[in-house]
């Protein structure tokens, strides 16, 4: 399975939650799949869906699942301490760890090498960390969300992507969508 | 009242609740002082850029983030800055050091402080510049400006204002 089938799949349970989701083809194909005001798309800023979504969840009750990629964290490592050490139970980091740049060429990253982001979510402190296989996404996302406990979820896939148009809605009703979910 | 009490009482009284923070040794007092206050979540980012990912989140939350940080931070943060902050319209308090100012002992703080108001000014953000430890008295109407406008805005605090660094 590839990245745009796992968002196929686990479409049904994001459509319930806060979601906010990395930038270029995630976003884009979430956008395809399944948009919805309770998404906030990632336009730019490469890395830092973790940040927001955990910035979004120490604020607010809702729960908020950040779907990262294994490039966006090892752009961004700090965060994973960051996250360990500031637990939010209504969050959740979903990794989709297909092992390259997808959105710029299908470059390998480390992450499908010889480091093991599961590992070192985990080193960094993060208590729940699951990795698994991308067809049991939806039911370790389901069971992470049912746990209440704040979950790392690292989705082992292949590289590969669809075409998707870009996103052309404009940044300021992305955001003021995404809050008045929030606000609700 | 020290000027670090004066700065963390006005975020208080203008409902910032979300601060994080990367350290500067100037900065240590006023990072005291929000790390005591019960009101305010204090989360160290280990980079600003990570920072600033983090108060975009509290934002969209319902909090009024701010950051804390050096000025060698403005090169680290411009295509967050610009690609989140600005371009989605969020409001920003940036109380940043302006190290490499007089009094200052370490010599390449110095390469950074000549690009920092330039940087700032290209990026179009507001900037105000605490020279004397009477300017901490604009704080207040900074913070109310910041969050009507919806825009990052910093407030570089050189050694003179903090007596010493």
């Amino acid at each position: 399975m590839i990245r745009s089938e796992i968002i196929r799949e686990i479409a049904p349970i994001l459509a319930e939650h806060l979601v906010v989701c990395n930038i270029g083809l995630p976003s884009q194909e979430l956008h395809l799949i399944d948009d919805q005001p309770s998404n906030f798309y990632m336009l730019g800023t490469m890395g830092l869906s973790s940040s927001i979504g955990l910035g979004l969840a120490l604020a607010q009750d809702k729960k908020v699942i950040s779907i990262d990629g294994d490039g966006s964290v090892l752009t961004n490592f700090g965060t994973l301490p960051t996250i360990a050490n500031n637990v939010a139970d209504n969050y959740i980091l979903l990794i989709i760890d297909n092992g390259s740049y997808g959105s710029t060429g299908d470059q390998p990253t480390y992450a499908g090498q010889r480091t093991s982001l599961t590992d070192v979510a985990r080193a960094c402190g993060c208590e729940n960390v699951v990795e698994c296989q991308a067809e049991e996404t939806p039911a370790v996302l389901q069971q992470a969300l049912d746990s209440n406990k704040m979950t790392v979820i690292v989705c082992k896939c292949e590289s590969g992507n669809i075409k998707v148009p870009v996103i052309t809605m404009d940044p300021v009703v992305i955001r003021d969508r995404f809050m008045k979910v929030v606000a609700s | 009242m020290s000027v670090s009490k004066k700065i963390v009482e006005d975020l208080v009284a203008n409902q910032v609740s979300f601060v994080t923070t990367v350290p500067c040794k100037q900065l240590a007092g006023v990072i005291d002082e929000v790390e005591a206050q019960d009101g305010i979540y204090h989360i160290p980012a280990n980079k600003e850029d990570e920072g600033m990912g983090l108060c975009a989140g509290a934002y969209m939350g319902g909090k009024r983030p701010a950051i804390i940080m050096q000025n060698t931070a403005i090169g680290v943060t411009v295509n967050t800055l610009v690609t989140l902050t600005q371009y989605y319209r969020m409001p920003l308090p940036m109380l940043i050091s302006y190290r490499g100012e007089l009094g200052e002992p370490v010599a390449c703080q110095v390469e950074m402080a000549v690009h920092t108001k330039a940087l700032l000014a290209q990026l179009n953000i507001p900037t105000y510049h605490f020279h004397h430890e009477d300017d901490v008295k604009e704080f207040d109407a900074i913070l109310k400006h910041t969050f009507m406008c919806n825009k990052p805005v910093a407030i570089l605090t050189d050694a003179s204002f903090w007596k010493g660094y």
